[in-house]
C-alpha cells in the first residue's frame, strides 16, 4: 500500500482556528484504519477563510477540503478523501481555487507548497539557489543586482534597497550588521510573520546576500514578542541552516561568514520604525534617533547597518536566483515586482494576495475578498496599518502602486488592508488613531507624545458636540503640527487615518 | 529579596550571568527572568544594574518602557485580547467588552480570584481571521463570546 501525503497546515492562524487538532485527529483515524500516511504540517496557503484546509496529494495534484472541523474528520476517510473523493468540504485542486490561481507569487511561491522546516523540500524549490550564485559573483555585483530589480523597502517607506546596501558596502568598517524589522506591528498585516513561519529558510538565505553584499558577518532578525509561533520556527531554521552550513564560518566552501540570531522585542508599535528598533537591540528603551546619521552608516552598536523588513529580505533570493530583470519586469511605474497583499477584517475571503504592483483595491476587495464577512456594504478601508488614510468607496479604483497612493494622501505601506462594512463609526476610528499614538508614542518628541493625547481630547468634544467647528479647526491645526513636526512616522503619520476620516466621512463627526 | 524563592534567586543570577556579555543583553536577560517567574520584581533591577554596569534608572527605564514586560505578578492565565483595527472591523469591540464584562475585571487587571489577566494586545497576525486573542500561550481565532466562554470555562482552575 502506498503511503499517502496528507497535509495540515502549521501556521499560526491555521492552529488559531484548531490545524492542531485536525492534525492529531487525523492521525488517529488513519491510525485506527490501519491506513498508512504521512502527515506533513505545511506553511500556510493563505487562504484564512478555508482554514484549517486539509490537503491530499493525488494524482490530479493535491486536493483541498476545507474548512475542516474535529466532527468532520470521520467523515472524510468515509467519503474517501485520501483518493480526493466528494465531500461536503470538497475544493477540488487546490492550484485551480481562483483566490490561488490568479495571484503571482514569487515570494510566497513555496508558501504552503513545502514544510517549512524541511531544508530538502527548500532547496527542491529554487532554494539556496540565490546565495549560491551571490557567492561567485563579486559584493558590488550583488548590489547592483538588487539596484536593477528596482526592490523597494517593504516595510512601508518603500526606499531602495540597492540604494542601503550600496551606502552599507561603501562604509567602511571591521564589524557591519544585517538587521532584519520584523517587528510587523500593523493591524492588517501578517505576510512577515507567514514568510517566518511558513518559509523560515528564504528569510535566512536573504540575510546571508545581504551579508555578502556588504560584508557583514553577524545578523539578527528583531521579531515581536506577539510571534511565539515566527520566533519558534525561525530558532529550529537557524539551528538546522548551521548543521548544514548555510550559517556559521565559511559558508558553502566560500570564504563568507555569517551568523544569525532571532531577538525578541517587548510588546512596542514604535520599534518597528528603524532607529527605535536598533536601540531596543541595543538593550536600550526603544526610542527613536534623529537622522542623519543614516543606519547604513552608524547603526546597530554605531556600525554600519542594513535594516530590511522581512518582505525586502525575502524577496532577494529569487532576484538572484533569477537575475534582476525577472522581477523589474514586472510591476508598474516606480513600484517594481510584487507585493503580498494581506486581506484582514471584516472580508469574506481574508487572505494573503501576492500580486504584482498595479492591481486595483476594487479587484482586491470584491475578486479576491469577495466583500464583507457580515455580507453588508464595504464603506471604508484602511491600508497601510495604523498610520495609513481610511479610504472611502470612491478611491476604490486606485491602483496598489507607491506613488499613485501618494498623490491622493494615502499610503501602500506594508500591503495590509482592514476593510469596514456601513456600520463603522469612522469618528471613533479617528480617535481610536489618536488613542493608539497616545499609547505607543516612544515620547522623545513633543508633536506626537503630547498631540496625540490633544488629539484624543479634540476627537471626544466632537463626538460629544462641545465647540464642534472650533475643536475640527483645533484638530486640523494640531494634525498640521505632528505631520511636520514629528521626528519619526508616528506621530508624522497618526494624522493620515484622522484627517482621512474627517475629510471623507463628515457626516460621522457632526 | 523578599519576593521570590532562594531557587528563583539562584536562577536569576544564573540567567543574568549566562547572557551579560551577550551584545545588548539587556532584553534577553528580561525576557528570560519573565520566562522563569512571570514577572520583573523590583528587587532584580539592582542587580542587573550591576552586571550589565548600567544605572538603576536604565534597567527601569527598559522595565517599564515595554508593554510586555510586568512589574508585578500576573494572575494564573493571561488573556489578551487584541484591540486594534482589523478585530475591531469584525466584532473585537463586543469580544473586549464581553471579556470584561464576564471576567469581572478591566483591562490590565487581575480577576478578585487571581485566575486570570485581562490585557489588551494591539496585532496578534491574526488579522485574515478576526477577531483574535490569547490564552497564556495558546492562541484563538474567529472568536466569538460563546467561544470565549468555553475557552475560560475550560482554564478556570487548571494551573
Amino acid at each position: 500500500m502506498t503511503v499517502i501525503n496528507v497535509f495540515v497546515p502549521c501556521d499560526s492562524s491555521a492552529i488559531a482556528v484548531g490545524a492542531d487538532r485536525i492534525a492529531q485527529a487525523i492521525s488517529a483515524q488513519a491510525q485506527q484504519r490501519g491506513i498508512p500516511i504521512q502527515l506533513i504540517r505545511n506553511g500556510s496557503r493563505g487562504m484564512f477563510w478555508l482554514e484549517p484546509l486539509v490537503e491530499v496529494e493525488t494524482a490530479q495534484g493535491r486536493i483541498a477540503y476545507g474548512p475542516v472541523d474535529v466532527a468532520d474528520v470521520a467523515s472524510l476517510f468515509e467519503a474517501g478523501f485520501l483518493n480526493g473523493n466528494p465531500h461536503a468540504l470538497h475544493l477540488g485542486v487546490t492550484e485551480q481555487i481562483p483566490f490561488l490561481k490568479n495571484q503571482e507569487r514569487l515570494t510566497f511561491m513555496r508558501v504552503g507548497i513545502t514544510d517549512p522546516l524541511s531544508l530538502p523540500d527548500y532547496l527542491a524549490h529554487e532554494g539556496y539557489a540565490g546565495l549560491e550564485r551571490a557567492l561567485g559573483m563579486s559584493a558590488a555585483q550583488v548590489v547592483q543586482e538588487v539596484l536593477d530589480s528596482g526592490l523597494r523597502g517593504r516595510g512601508g517607506a518603500a526606499f531602495p534597497t540597492g540604494i542601503k546596501w550600496k551606502t552599507v558596502l561603501n562604509t567602511e568598517s571591521a564589524v557591519k550588521y544585517i538587521v532584519c524589522n520584523a517587528d510587523e506591528g500593523d493591524s492588517g498585516t501578517f505576510s512577515d510573520r507567514m514568510v517566518m513561519e511558513n518559509d523560515p529558510f528564504m528569510l535566512i538565505e536573504g540575510m546571508t546576500i545581504a551579508a555578502v553584499a556588504v560584508g557583514a558577518t553577524q545578523g539578527y532578525i528583531y521579531v515581536r514578542s506577539e510571534y511565539p509561533h515566527a520566533i519558534a520556527a525561525l530558532n529550529k531554521a537557524i539551528d538546522i541552516a548551521y548543521e548544514n552550513g548555510y550559517l556559521g564560518n565559511q559558508l558553502r566552501g566560500s570564504a563568507q561568514s555569517f551568523n544569525l540570531e532571532v531577538r525578541k522585542g517587548a510588546g512596542s508599535y514604535v520599534c518597528g520604525e528603524e532607529t527605535a528598533l536598533l536601540e531596543s537591540l541595543e538593550g536600550k528603551r526603544g526610542i527613536v534617533r534623529a537622522k542623519p546619521p543614516l543606519p547604513a552608516i552608524q547603526g546597530l552598536f554605531g556600525q554600519p547597518t542594513v535594516i530590511n523588513n522581512v518582505i525586502s529580505l525575502a524577496a532577494v533570493p529569487l532576484i538572484l536566483a533569477r537575475g534582476a530583470a525577472f522581477y523589474r519586469d514586472v510591476g508598474m511605474g516606480r513600484s517594481r515586482g510584487t507585493l503580498p497583499i494581506q486581506l484582514a477584517g471584516n472580508i469574506k475571503h481574508g487572505g494573503l494576495v501576492e500580486k504584482a504592483f498595479g492591481v486595483t483595491l476594487r479587484e482586491l476587495l470584491v475578486d479576491y475578498g469577495g466583500g464583507t464577512a457580515s455580507g453588508r456594504p464595504i464603506r471604508a478601508v484602511q491600508v497601510g496599518g495604523p498610520l495609513g488614510a481610511y479610504m472611502p468607496e470612491s478611491q476604490f479604483d486606485t491602483p496598489l502602486d507607491y506613488e499613485a497612493f501618494a498623490a491622493i494622501g494615502a499610503t501602500v505601506g506594508h500591503g495590509g488592508i482592514v476593510v469596514f462594512d456601513d456600520t463603522v463609526d469612522m469618528a471613533r476610528q479617528a480617535r481610536y488613531a489618536m488613542e493608539f499614538c497616545a499609547i505607543e508614542s516612544c515620547g522623545k518628541c513633543t508633536p506626537c507624545r503630547i498631540g496625540s493625547t490633544r488629539g484624543v481630547e479634540a476627537i471626544d468634544k466632537i463626538i460629544g458636540n462641545q465647540e464642534r467647528p472650533q475643536q475640527i479647526h483645533l484638530l486640523r491645526d494640531l494634525c498640521d503640527v505632528m505631520v511636520n513636526g514629528s521626528l519619526c512616522a508616528m506621530g508624522s503619520m497618526t494624522p493620515n487615518p484622522v484627517l482621512s476620516a474627517l475629510n471623507h466621512f463628515p457626516g460621522d463627526f457632526t | 529579596m523578599t519576593d521570590f524563592s532562594v531557587t528563583e534567586q539562584g536562577d536569576i543570577a544564573a540567567i543574568i550571568v549566562h547572557r551579560k556579555s551577550m551584545p545588548g543583553a539587556m532584553l534577553p536577560i528580561l525576557h528570560a527572568i519573565q520566562d522563569r517567574i512571570g514577572y520583573i520584581p523590583a528587587d532584580v533591577i539592582p542587580l542587573i544594574a550591576e552586571q550589565l554596569n548600567v544605572s538603576r534608572a536604565e534597567v527601569h527605564g527598559v522595565v517599564s518602557y515595554y508593554h510586555f514586560f510586568r512589574q508585578h505578578p500576573s494572575g494564573k492565565h493571561t488573556v489578551q485580547i487584541c484591540r486594534a483595527e482589523a478585530c475591531q472591523a469584525n466584532g473585537g469591540n463586543a469580544l473586549a467588552e464581553h471579556a470584561s464584562s464576564t471576567l469581572g475585571c478591566e483591562f490590565h487587571a487581575t480577576t478578585a480570584d487571581g485566575q486570570f489577566t485581562l490585557e489588551p494586545v494591539y496585532c496578534l497576525g491574526q488579522c485574515g481571521c478576526a477577531p483574535a486573542m490569547m490564552i497564556g500561550d495558546e492562541l484563538h481565532a474567529r472568536m466569538s463570546p460563546q467561544k470565549f466562554d468555553r475557552l475560560i470555562a475550560a482554564k478556570r482552575g487548571t494551573p
